[in-house]
Parts: structure tokens; sequence; C-alpha cells
């Protein structure tokens, strides 16, 4: 359908107003449009994909919208999720995110359409255009557009009449049930104020004319249920398939602090995936190696991906090839972020303990916290006061305490303080070399911090028991045999073989990822299948086996 | 919006409805057909039309369009010690289903409940045990517990509440709460859901508690106000039939009960109220 792909007037600049979410209609769609405080416009399907309730009940904290039913927070932008609070230490899959539409802002309107437009909204130049006094008449567009195409000469194509002289152009924009408003666009001639009276004139002349005639409307409430989610697919197995499928330019380089350089990499095309607090990536750098960067990004910067990196005086490569040979413009292979670091925010207060450049990961999960209006200290040991990167970005945000140049017993000392023992139940994240996270966890321990309130950022050794055991899996159909790793799971080693599999929640939850098992004993994990799917269905995102193979009907 | 009746459906043909509060006289709907209550409990189609099976039970009176399946039991409803009393009737417009979901799902606790049945940052929703006896037909989760603010009247700080949930009709959901009284009884809070049509109810809740402190009207205003909280939220759910595709909406593992409803009403062919697998 033609006006699937045709911009539409869906709101007027000034009734998206910060800090508000505001319904909107497109082609009998209902819409949430907001924007965050940056100025990134959104126009999201009013539907929460948890449990299809209307995202415009809910919040907008300036960069995130945060659903009214449970909480779920969606990024400014991207429309991902980025918490889920009924599983505080889970990282939400990238697969979960909302339905998004295109935007534009011209002409003091929003507009959007179904499907991405090729062209601009108007054929009109904006800098030299009259936008007219928008006109809401009370009948149902396509009534409306009847009147209007006879009013101007415009044969009824649909809900965007231009006049026969070429002078002026009208949307029809829907505004709820039995409701329109004419937005219009003239080429100026003479006096804007005239010219603009006698616009208002004829446009109220006709509305006048239209609301005695218009037959009454049906109410429906029935809006369009949308189909499954278009363009924008950050789970697309082909791609997650491989290491590094994110390409990415260096847009700006910074030196924040001695010896540190800040990365912004934005996306050579699409979207970004969309990452949360506690994120990296592998970075695939000059020289064939690849390093893994944790991200400094806060809530709703979906935009580029930023990264702080130390000069080593003892890299293997990794540092120094950043610091030499990566300037600006270049464009370096990236993985999807991955969170391994996930931050809890269920404790009334979090204190971050940082040494050295180990704050990365702190200051993405302190943006999160400010932004959430959460309380927070942070702390940060450095050996000279040349290092305390983001000092005032950290200052502006809460309370925030460098710790600078104290020799070994010193910091010790100084550890214990940081750490004493809250009153009220806290979380503690930790992150830094590994003497010192060593040093951290022990104090944290003698002073009575239970074990699961203490977080550190843990590598691939260190995978949760339930991800523990390596086996092989054979693809009957494909004759292929895969090995998955202790720490992975099947439906990352099968996308690593090049195998396309389904998944959405990845918690074992919707059922997406079932596939069938020929032989071998599965360990279900997952909270999908019945005792009788569980005879011969396996959830290849959390499940695993107890046997050292399986064979499944792939 | 209302369809008429899928003819097949089970629900028509072999359940119990709530239908009005014991002893109230009113004209109403039941699966889209107006329908007459009498003060003694009997029950016609409107307009002097044909008698339904009736029956009075739990406080309530329930009618049938065709040859019911026996109305389960609740057994704490005979102890004499309690409390029983009805604490409203709430038309929404959503489906059964969706209503009968709200009801098990406690991740809403902290947002919807702000202050009283939860409160953020304590939004975790634990592990807890679900499953369906088939026998029995009805569906059991155990092993719920959430964090409360004011766990009761004496805490000065926040705790566990443990509940008990159970489903033992497609349309009705009953919560066991350990009482403040005597930790070792419950008490018993029901919602009965009319449908009057596939997209609009009556929701009609039942206490049975060990209180002998707050009075009837107390007692009513706290649950009519829970209740006025959700209303909104599930009159904005869309689709309002539940869809019963597993992938029709995003569950997670807190939702492993409605995962399980889902799958039951699914297996029985249910076709009121909601949206089936493919279709
Ligand atoms: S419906 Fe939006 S978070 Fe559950």
């Amino acid at each position: 359908m033609a006006s699937e792909r045709q911009w539409w007037p869906v709101a007027a600049s000034d009734e998206v107003v910060p800090r508000h979410v505001f319904q909107a209609t497109l082609l009998d769609r209902p819409l949430a449009v907001w924007r965050a405080d940056d100025g990134t416009l959104n126009v999201w399907e009013d539907r929460c994909l948890h449990r299809g309730v209307r995202l415009t009940l809910g919040t907008n904290d300036g960069a995130e919208l945060i659903c009214r039913y449970h909480g779920w927070r969606y990024a400014s932008g991207t429309a991902g999720c980025t918490y889920i609070p009924a599983h505080p230490a889970d990282a939400p899959a990238q697969t979960i995110h909302n339905r998004i539409f295109p935007v534009r802002e011209a002409f003091g309107l929003v507009w959007s359409a179904a499907e991405a437009p090729a062209g601009e909204p108007s054929r009109f130049d904006p800098a030299a255009t009259l936008v007219l006094r928008p006109m809401p008449v009370a009948a149902a567009p396509a009534d409306v557009a009847a009147a209007l195409g006879a009013e101007i000469g415009a044969a009824p194509a649909g809900l965007h009449l231009a006049a026969a002289d070429g002078t002026a152009e009208y949307f029809i924009q829907a505004a709820g049930a039995g409701r329109s408003i004419i937005r219009g666009l003239a080429v100026p001639e003479g006096a804007a104020l005239a010219q603009l009276a006698r616009h208002n004139a004829a446009l109220s002349g006709l509305r006048d004319a239209i609301e005695a005639t218009a037959p009454p409307v049906a109410i429906s409430t029935a809006p369009a249920l949308a189909p499954a989610p278009p363009g924008y697919d950050p789970g697309a197995p082909g791609e997650a398939g491989r290491a590094t499928p994110l390409r990415l330019r260096v847009a700006e380089r910074t030196t924040v602090a001695d010896g540190i350089v800040q990365f912004r990499l934005t996306p050579v095309s699409g979207q970004l995936p969309t990452a949360q607090p506690g994120a990296h990536i592998d970075l695939a750098l000059p020289g064939g190696i690849t390093r893994q960067y944790s991200l400094l990004n806060g809530p709703g910067e979906t935009a580029h991906y930023a990264i702080a990196v130390k000069r080593d005086p003892a890299s293997r490569g990794g540092s120094a090839a950043l610091h030499d040979r990566v300037r600006v413009g270049d464009v370096l292979a990236a993985s999807r972020p991955h969170n391994s670091f996930p931050l809890r925010r269920d404790a009334v207060a979090t204190r971050f303990v940082a040494g050295g450049i180990g704050l990365t990961p702190l200051v993405a999960m302190a943006r999160a916290l400010a932004r959430a209006g959460a309380p927070f200290a942070f702390h940060h040991f450095v050996r000279t006061e040349g290092e305390l990167a983001f000092r005032k970005t950290l200052a502006a945000l809460g309370p925030y305490t460098p710790h600078v140049g104290h020799a070994p017993a010193a910091a010790e000392a100084a550890l214990n303080t940081v750490l004493a023992a809250p009153e009220t139940p806290q979380n503690l994240y930790l992150c830094g070399p590994p003497a010192m996270l060593d040093a951290a966890r022990r104090i944290a321990a003698a002073n009575g911090w239970p074990e699961a309130r203490v977080h550190f950022e843990y590598f691939a050794n260190e995978m949760p028991a339930t991800r523990a055991g390596a086996f092989t899996v054979a693809l009957a159909r494909s004759a292929l045999t895969v090995p998955v790793r202790e720490g992975e799971t099947i439906l990352a080693a099968l996308r690593g073989a090049g195998v396309p599999v389904e998944s959405s929640c990845e918690q074992g939850a919707c059922g997406t990822c079932v596939v069938r098992v020929l032989e071998g004993m599965p360990l279900h994990q997952d909270v999908c299948l019945s005792a009788a799917e569980r005879e011969d269905h396996i959830a290849t995102c959390v499940s695993r086996a107890s046997s050292a193979r399986l064979v499944l009907d792939l | 919006m209302d369809r008429p009746p899928p003819a097949h459906d089970p629900a028509v043909t072999d359940r119990w409805h709530v239908v009005a509060p014991a002893g109230t006289a009113c004209a109403t709907t039941l699966l889209g057909e107006p329908i007459e209550v009498c003060a003694d409990g009997s029950v016609r189609v409107a307009g002097g039309g044909a008698a339904l099976a009736a029956c009075n039970a739990h406080g309530y009176v329930w009618a049938s369009f065709g040859t019911p399946l026996a109305l389960f039991d609740i057994a704490e409803l005979a102890e004499p010690d309690r409390r029983t009393l009805h604490a409203a009737s709430i038309g929404v417009a959503t489906s059964a289903p969706r209503a009968i979901e709200n009801f098990l799902d406690m991740g809403h606790f902290p947002f919807v409940h702000d202050g009283i049945l939860g409160a953020e940052p304590f939004t975790e929703v634990k592990d807890y045990d679900v499953a369906l006896d088939e026998a029995a037909g009805e569906i059991l989760a155990t092993r719920c517990r959430f964090f409360q603010p004011m766990a009761a009247a004496t805490s000065s700080g926040g705790a566990d509440v443990d509940y008990i949930y159970r489903v033992p009709h497609p349309f009705c959901a009953v919560l066991y709460k350990s009482s403040g009284l005597d930790p070792s009884r419950n008490d018993v809070i029901a919602l009965f859901v009319q449908p009057t049509g596939e997209e609009s109810v009556i929701a009609h809740m039942l206490l049975s508690l060990l209180d002998d402190n707050n009075d009837d009207a107390a007692i009513r205003r706290f649950q009519q106000t829970i209740f006025a909280q959700d209303k909104p939220i599930l009159e904005s759910q869309w689709p309002r039939r539940l869809p019963l595709d597993p992938r029709a909406e995003t569950p997670i593992r807190a939702d492993k009960s409605s995962i399980v409803y889902r799958r039951w009403l699914a297996a029985l062919g249910w076709r009121y109220g909601v949206i089936p697998a493919g279709g």
C-alpha cells in the first residue's frame, strides 16, 4: 500500500513536550511519541511487547521509556529493553525491543510512516514554507480529504492533497476516532500574515461545512495489530553467527586523562544494538587482535558506543594499537554488546569502587542510576591526579570521592573505610586491577558484606554453574557436529557454527528457540516446556546436556 | 465488538459462571446474553426467557447455559471464625483471561500497587513452583514470595510475604496469604470473573479473613483501592483477548504461571476471550 511508505504528520512538534509521552495515530495504529532530553524523537508502537500495555501510560525519564505495568525500561532511539525489574540480576536479551517507526521533524510537525519512505515529508523547501494553522475537524479523515479535495481542485488521492496550482499541500492527520487535523503548507507569496489569514478563513469555512454534513463516525476501538517488528532486527541469526558483525567508524577521539583516550564509535550503517550498563564489546584491532572494552554509554545514548582506553606500557598490542594506529574515520569490526556484568537495581543504595581505568563499566552504571534517581556513591582509586578520568562527569552525577596516590598500606586503610558495611543492604560494584579487586573483595567480606551483594566483572573462566560442562550437539539433518563449550549456550554454539536458530526471550520462557531432540539426555533449565515435551524437545537458549552428546533435529 | 459465543466452546457448555453476589436481584449479561438474576437465586434469559441452570456457592449466584461441571470448592470458607465478605463488583473492559493473569502476576506489585503490595527497588520475582493438576483441572502456584514494604501493621521494615495461587476454573482464581493473626492459617482472596462479553467482564471479589480489627468498610475500601489501580492497566492492554501463542507476547521466567495458564486454556480448546494459537 502506497500510503504505508509515505510520511504522515502524527503530531505538532510543540505537542511532544519534554518528559511527556504523546499518544498519536498513524494509519489506525496507536503510537507513543516522545522526546528524550538530548532531543531524540521517538515514534513507537503504543504497546509494550511484554504484556501489551499502552506505552503512553508509561514514564519518559528523559532517556528511557518505562512501562507502567512491570517497569521494563526501553532506550530512546532503539526501543531496546535495558532492564527487567522482575529479574534484577539478568541482562535482558537483545531481541527484546518494541516496534519503532521512522521519524522526521519538519515544518513544525513530527512525521512518521509505517515503512521507511524513500523521500522527505514534503517537496516544499523547509526554509521557505509557510506552515498553516492546524485545523481540527470533527470528521473522519476520508471525509475531510474528499471535501478538501473538492475545494482545492485536487483529485482524491488518499490523505495527502496538493492544490491544483501547486502553491499548497495538505495532510490530513487522523487524531483519534472521528477526528482529523488538516495540516497545510504553502509557498509564501506577499505578506505572510495576510496569506495565513486567507488560508485560515478558507479552512475554517471548510471545517464548518464538513461538520454540518459529516455523517456520525462509528467509533472503532480496534487499532490495527502490528505484525512482527520491522527492519531493525538485532537478532538476525545470520549476523549473530559472526563474532564481530558490527562495523563502527571512529567519529571522535579525545584525551580524557593522562594516557587515556576516549573513542566515540558510530555505525557505518543501520542502528546499533542497545547496550545495557556494564556491557562490553569485542573490538577487532589493527594487527589482528581482538580486545574487550566496556561501554561508557549512559541510558538512551543509542546512536554511538563510547569506550575509554588507557595506554598500557606493558600492552601486548591492544591499547597501543588503539592509541597509535586508530584515527578518526577508521572503520573497526566489533561484536554486539555482551553484558556479563549486569547492574542490579534492587537495593536502596549502590556503592561503586573503581581502580584506575577499571572505572569504565561503573561510569555507565552510575549514569543509569543517576538518571533513575537511585542513590549511589562512587569511589575512584588512582596513582596520580592526572589519571582521574571523568572526574567532572562523575562529580555531577552524585557523591564522588577520588582517592589519589595511596601507598599500599594507605590504600588498604582507605578501602577499609570506603567498604564499611552499610546499615541497610546495598549492592557493591567493583572493577579494577586484579590486586585491588582481591583486596577489595577480602575487605568487603571481612566488613560483613554478604557475598551476594558484591559484584565484580567475571570473565569466561568464571561463568555461573548453570553453564558448566562441555558437550557436543550433532545435527541430524545438516550432518554437522558442533561443540558446546563450558559457559556457552547451545544457541550461541549453533549460531557460531552458522546454523540459524530463532530466539526471543533467551531465558527459556518463550519457546522460540525450542528444537527436537532425537538422542541424548537434555538437562532442562527452561520454564516453558511441559513434562511431555521435555521427553524430546530442548530450549537451546538455556538448557544443556547431561550426556556427552545430543542429537538435534536440525 | 463482542461476537456470539463460539458454538462448541467449553466455556459456553460446561461451566458455571458467576453472575451476581447472592441475594441480589439484577439485570446483567452473561457471555453476551442479557439475563435476569432474581433475589431467590434463579436466573433466566432477559425478557421472560428460558431459565438457566443456577446455583448458589461461595456467596454468589452462578449460572450456566449448558450442563456444567461441578463447581470448585474453597474449603476455608466453611470455617466458622472467619469474616467472609463480598468486597466489590467492578466492570472492566477486558477479557476474563486478562483479568485472571493480572491477578496471578506478582511482577507488577511495585509499579501498580506502589507502597501497598510492593515498592521499588524491591522488584525481584523470586523463583516459584507452578503446576497444572490435570485430574483436578486446576493450576496451583506455590512457594510464591514477594517483598512487601509494610508486611504487617506491627513491622517497621518490609518482609517477604508468602502466597499460594490457585486457578480452579478458567475465569476464577483464589489467593491464599498467611494470616497476620495465625500464621498457620490463610487469608483467602478470590476473584470470580463474570464474562459479560469476550472483551468485557465484571470482576467480583470475595474476601475471607481472620481479622478482628478492621470493619467491613475498611476491608472493602482496601481491596477496591487495589483493584482501581489495576483497572486502567487492564483496559489499556492490547489485544484485549488473551493471545495463547506463547510468542505473541514476551514472557519471562516470572511469568511462569501465565505460561501454564495459557497452555491450559489451549489444551482445553478454550476459545472465549482468547486468541487461539495460529488463529
Ligand atoms: S507490560 Fe510493559 S513491562 Fe510488562
